[in-house]
């Protein structure tokens, strides 16, 4: 099965991943190698078959409405890469010059 | 006592409990071993020794001021790097978790310090746990202390390493695919998948959520089924986990297993397996027949679609999971103008080969027009394979076969072929598919002093008749589980070349 360089491209735009060139064909390679794998599953009849979303049959739980501690401001912000006056900071996603679908 | 590092777990609880040795003089043992050892097998990747020797002075101080010890006080263990510590570094193997120091603990490791255990550190994974081998790790692999030119497995391979070459009493790792049971397979040590949802998985970083488990791998099985009952049993901070009471799984030691019926799947005895392993997988059956077990012939005819559906499912199920890693909150950012490009750049940065590789099939298979083609047929085939086992189930009590098609491989022969990689999961995918429990343990070695695993499957929340089986067949075999000779003796090739075609009996385990 063959995927252009084109998909490729498109799917780590979605992945959210920036990919060097030399990264490009080997992943063309790749995912065609495991996509033609994976095709097999094709020659088998599953109209009627309910698909399985979870292995263990379980009722949705709810647990207790009770209130409890949770982790406090301070440390769910230590390790962020940059924060300041309680947020998180990231790049400008308002105005700027980068083009829409960039920000 | 000698070396207290020559027990396992549960052992060496109860030398602990009885005052025989403290806390803080095992604990030591174990840190000098680490010390040591661990620098060619590289299966650490984090050492707490401050706070593991702080930890074993205060079990100590409590069991000398005549409090009741818990089940595993003074017992040092490691955690994969997967597990979340609160002040401990973790991982999950990337650089992209490089440095970040968990602000919270998860229940395996509350769960583990509440029963009185000791942890030693962290231990080496595939990135976000994929892979079968832990050459995926982006700080370096961790070697098999078999035959240091050797895969340990994955991706619980630092796990499995560390408990075979006695650098702790006892680990946790997780099971995706097979990830505790095929490096315990080729480590030589007992390593137990439980039925999905039976451990909390709240504070595991998550792969694959409708898979990933929990579980223990040890130096024997009682060692396993303590753990087990630590660690088991309902946690309201994970809606996965089961609500059903957890048995005393040491109470299966004795029973013996007459009565017991157990399957074997001719699927997994086809093309593909190395005979020195079926040969040890089959002397085992016939070990279990021996001890009184009905032995019948079953079949799980959808056995050759597991690895393509679990490949689609984890992969879709972790290009979700692991879009959380985007440099604001927490671990490597990349900064670019744009908090799209900073994304990209962090992620670009962050994720190995293998794991990128992964985000893009699963992102490809979620896609607009190709959802209903990859990942809902998938489900689908996992309904067959579900459907293949309660049928099985009905004949048997128990299914016996190989783990892993292979003994460990060597370093380097599999990772320019991802596919060939993932036919390494041909026996243990399909557990993970179905929420079955699973474990494996020590058969034997192969010619080239190899160990061997036998899989034991049971039903849904059955994890007690494994471990009845697997105690009478390791009270059965007991030589089928040794100590691995010291690293030292394994120098590079040479030691490879030392091991082949020599089977490392009794003489070669190091001396205790």
């Amino acid at each position: 099965m063959a995927i252009t360089r084109d998909e490729v491209l498109e799917t780590a735009l979605l992945a959210r991943l920036e990919l060097a060139p030399e990264e490009i064909p080997a992943l063309q390679a790749d995912l065609a190698a495991i996509l033609g794998y994976v095709a097999t599953l094709a020659a088998l009849d599953t109209a009627g078959v309910e698909p399985t979303t979870h292995a263990v049959p379980l009722d949705c739980p709810l647990r207790d409405d009770v209130t409890a501690p949770h982790l406090a401001h301070d440390e769910a912000l230590r390790a962020a890469p940059a924060a300041d006056e309680g947020c998180f900071v990231v790049p400008a996603i308002i105005g700027g010059d980068a083009p829409e679908g960039e920000r | 006592m000698s070396d207290p590092t020559t027990v396992g777990a549960a052992e060496l609880r109860e030398r602990i409990a009885r005052r025989e040795l403290s806390s803080v003089e095992a604990t030591r043992a174990y840190l000098d071993r680490i010390a040591r050892r661990d620098g060619r097998l590289h299966a650490f990747l984090h050492v707490d020794e401050e706070g593991a020797l702080a930890r074993a002075a205060a079990i100590d101080a409590a069991l000398a001021r005549g409090e009741a010890p818990g089940p595993l006080a003074g017992v040092p263990v490691a955690l994969k790097d997967i597990f979340v510590t609160r002040g401990i570094p973790t991982t999950c193997g990337s650089r992209i978790l490089a440095g970040w120091v968990p602000p919270y603990d998860g229940t395996a490791a509350t769960r583990l310090r509440a029963a009185g255990a000791v942890l030693l550190g962290k231990l080496n994974m595939d990135e976000f746990a994929m892979g079968s081998s832990n050459e995926n790790s982006a700080f370096g692999p961790t070697r098999n202390p078999w035959d240091l030119q050797r895969v340990p497995g994955g991706s619980s391979g630092g796990s499995a390493a560390a408990v075979a070459a006695s650098l702790c009493a006892l680990a946790l790792g997780t099971d995706t695919g097979g990830s505790i049971r095929q490096p315990a397979s080729l480590c030589g040590v007992v390593g137990i998948k439980p039925t999905y949802g039976r451990v909390s998985r709240y504070g595991v970083i998550a792969f694959a959520s409708s898979l990933d488990q929990v579980g223990p791998l040890g130096r024997g099985v009682a060692d396993c089924a303590l753990a087990l009952e630590v660690i088991a049993g309902h946690d309201p901070r994970d809606a996965t986990s089961l609500p059903a009471p957890v048995p005393r799984y040491r109470d299966a030691a004795g029973r013996g297993v007459r009565g017991l019926r157990v399957g074997v799947p001719t699927e997994y005895f086809g093309a593909g397996l190395d005979p020195e392993v079926a040969a040890a997988v089959t002397a085992a059956i016939e070990s279990l027949r021996a001890a009184g077990a009905a032995v019948v012939s079953v079949s799980l005819p959808h056995t050759e679609y597991a690895i393509a559906a679990y490949y689609l499912i984890c992969t879709a199920e972790a290009s979700s999971n692991l879009a959380r890693y985007d440099g604001v909150r927490y671990g490597l950012r990349v900064e670019r103008p744009t908090l799209q490009g900073t994304y990209r750049a962090t992620r670009a940065a962050g994720f190995g080969p293998e794991v990128k590789r992964r985000i893009m099939l699963g992102t490809y298979a979620l896609r607009a027009g190709y959802y209903d083609e990859y990942y809902r047929k998938a489900q689908c085939v996992r309904t067959l394979v579900r459907e293949d086992f309660r049928r099985a189930f009905e004949r048997c009590d128990l299914l016996a076969t190989p783990t892993s098609p292979l003994p460990a491989f060597r370093l380097g022969e599999k990772v320019a072929d991802p596919l060939a990689m993932y036919l390494c999961d041909a026996y243990t995918t399909s557990c993970n598919l179905a929420g079955l429990p699973g474990m494996s343990l020590p058969c034997g070695f192969t010619a080239a002093g190899l160990p061997v695993g036998l899989q034991l499957l049971g039903r849904p929340l059955e994890e007690e008749t494994i471990f009845r089986a697997a105690f009478a067949y390791e009270a059965a075999a007991p030589g089928s589980a040794r100590r691995p000779p010291d690293p030292d003796a394994l120098t590079g090739a040479a030691g490879a070349a030392g091991t082949a075609g020599a089977a490392p009996a009794a003489t070669a385990a190091e001396p205790t």
